[in-house]
């Protein structure tokens, strides 16, 4: 087991990704799996500001529906080439989310969670009534599907698979960087008590907008990549169950570590595809599931499974002692 | 002046409505300091089952209502006992993420019962009353007359009885709550209970002029932490004066700006205003 942690874990993973085309029966599971990446990517974003910072935003699903729609308006009403729309669908969410962030970050705890619910609304509502701009409820359709680059095209499944993994591969890397460096350090000690991260000379307002941006980057970037895989876009996209959604896969994962939110993204995603004659009423199921992980298993399958080794490591070696239990989650991280 | 009276009711029907479901929801942050997403679910089922006992019982109108006030009510405590009482001490993010799992449930559960279809209450008052030139349908005034009074009715509960008087002094204080005996148990579950009641009652008193659906709730509740966060969270009269404004502010909004932007409004509002005043509108000191 304990082979399985740091690198080589991780190195398996992206083995297991590598290869899963060739396991795979039919192009339809590619399909359900290349849709998980996406709204892992997604879920990675929400976590770093959710997760990392303690701040939940209920307006993440808003963000990754600006990005999908960046992609689809300017490839399908502006003829916009695929990869120039695709590029600025981060841009355009991490831009909104710089404006919604200086209103929103000034306020703590439950008010920001119900701020940013209404903005998700009304991000939903503009969405669905901006019929020029947006085409409303009937949507955006044929969008492009991602131009070649050089030798590599993106017209088979298997093609388009590889490239919603390579940015999953790369979203996973750098949000692994960030969180182990200085700057995630930072946002941890914002959510394990801002007080105390301002009074040791934290710029809380600066630190809160830099993850809210770079948490919507990630879900305006998934969004973008939703557009050109799916290739068809509805106000819905918007609506914030898909907030609850990622809220899942993170909680079943662990709040607050790179792995978890991973795993809940790749794993949920499956059950429900299994439980495929609940489609319409997966949340019959899921909603205790989210209330008894909530109160039974509050780090999730992976923050739980880190805080036991960190005892584990702790009781074995008084000298690592120092390194409290309740420092599961951050520490979470170095897996 | 005819047309700006008609809005004036209006603004008056959804305030009243407005202000009922603001009130469980801002009862139940004073005492547990959660907010209580599933609050919209409480809302959607008190109307589903007030339609299923007109249905499938041919009970009359009130007696559904109060079949449905029941019902939620004991869902509502029930949710306390299961749900929240399990996370009294969790961490803040926790109870709201619970939450959350309850409104999914709920919203599943009644689609999985009813159906996603639109379905139509019956209401016997569907008459229209003419007043002088202004139009009225009965059930609207019906409405404004259920609504004002049940918060008269609440408010007399919590100030005159010493059972309203524990949730009033629980919320103020907890620690202080326990120490001259309150019982924190029997406070919540009250409490519970007596938003369940007001979500049902507001629900079936608007289901017959809107529909009724699984997922009517979302925008009644998302208005609702609206008002409540302008009327500061945790204050009875705040939530009244705050279901007031969104009610008037939409019903003029619909009339005089923009139909399609109505549901806006209200969060365009809470945005503006958070955005000047960042700890509210009525209250002191920062959130």
């Amino acid at each position: 087991m304990k082979y399985l942690i740091g690198k080589p874990g991780w190195l398996l993973l992206l083995a297991l990704g590598l290869a899963f085309p060739f396991v795979a029966k039919n192009d339809y599971h590619l399909t359900v799996m290349s849709t998980a990446y996406i709204f892992a990517i997604a879920t990675l974003g929400l976590n770093l500001i959710t997760g990392y910072t303690g701040q939940f935003n209920l307006a993440h699903s808003g963000f990754m529906a600006v990005g999908a729609y960046t992609v689809g308006i300017l490839t399908v009403d502006h003829q916009v080439p695929f990869w120039i729309a695709f590029a600025l669908s981060g841009v355009t969410a991490t831009v909104l989310g710089f404006f919604v962030g200086i209103v929103s970050l000034r306020l703590k705890g439950h008010y920001f969670s119900i701020f940013t619910l209404c903005v998700g609304y009304i991000m939903f509502l503009v969405i669905e009534k901006w019929e020029s701009l947006t085409h409303g409820t009937v949507g955006i359709i044929g969008i492009p599907a991602p131009t070649a680059i050089g030798p590599l095209t993106f017209d088979s499944p298997r093609s388009l698979y590889y490239l919603v993994f390579f940015f999953l591969v790369i979203g996973v890397f750098v949000m692994h960087r960030i969180v182990n460096s200085l700057l995630g350090r930072t946002f941890m000690a914002i959510r394990n008590g801002d007080a105390l991260a301002e009074a040791l000379g934290t710029n809380l307002m600066r630190n809160k907008l830099l993850a809210f941006m770079l948490s919507v980057f990630y879900a305006g970037l998934a969004g973008g990549l939703y557009a050109g895989f799916v290739r068809f876009l509805g106000p819905g996209l918007a609506g914030v169950e898909h907030t609850f959604e990622m809220t899942t896969y993170m909680l079943v994962g662990g709040l607050g570590t790179v792995l978890g939110p991973l795993l809940g993204a790749l794993t949920v995603p499956w059950l429900t595809q299994y439980l495929q004659f609940l489609q319409e009423y997966r949340f019959i199921v899921f909603g205790p599931i989210i209330v008894a992980l909530v109160i039974f298993l509050p780090h999730g399958l992976v923050g739980t499974y880190l805080g036991w080794r960190a005892r584990r490591a702790a009781n074995a070696a008084p000298a690592a002692a120092n390194l409290p239990p309740t420092e599961a989650p951050a520490g979470a991280s170095r897996a | 002046m005819d047309l700006f009276l008609q809005q004036v009711l209006n603004g008056l029907t959804l305030g009243g409505i407005y202000s009922l479901v603001a009130l469980g929801l801002t009862l139940v942050y004073g005492i547990l300091h959660v907010p209580n997403f599933a609050h919209g679910a409480f809302y959607m089922a008190g109307a589903f089952l007030s339609f299923h006992l007109m249905k499938a019982f041919g009970l009359n109108y009130w007696l559904a209502l109060l079949g449905s006030a029941l019902g939620v009510a004991l869902l509502a405590t029930l949710a306390e006992r299961l749900v929240f009482h399990p996370l009294r001490k969790a961490s803040g993010l926790h109870p709201m993420i619970a939450a959350i799992g309850v409104l999914l449930f709920l919203e599943a559960g009644a689609q999985a019962i009813w159906g996603a279809d639109f379905h139509r209450m019956q209401t016997p008052y569907t008459g229209i009353l003419d007043l002088g030139g202004l139009v009225m349908p009965v059930q609207r005034l019906l409405i404004i007359l259920a609504a004002f009074s049940l918060m008269v009715v609440l408010h007399l509960f919590l100030t005159r009885t010493v059972m309203g008087s524990t949730i009033i002094a629980m919320a103020q204080n907890r620690d202080g709550a326990s120490l001259v005996g309150i019982d924190a148990n029997k406070v919540s579950m009250l409490t519970f209970a007596i938003s369940g009641v007001l979500a049902a009652v507001a629900a079936t008193l608007y289901a017959p002029i809107n529909l009724v659906y699984p997922a009517m709730g979302h925008l009644v509740i998302t208005k609702a932490f609206v008002i409540i966060i302008l009327g500061g969270m945790g204050s009875v009269p705040g939530a009244i004066v705050g279901g007031l404004i969104i009610g008037f502010a939409e019903s003029f909004g619909a009339f005089y700006i923009s139909t399609d932007y109505k549901d806006i409004i209200a969060f365009a509002l809470l945005v503006l205003i958070l955005s000047v005043r960042p700890q509210g509108l009525f209250t002191r000191g920062a959130h």
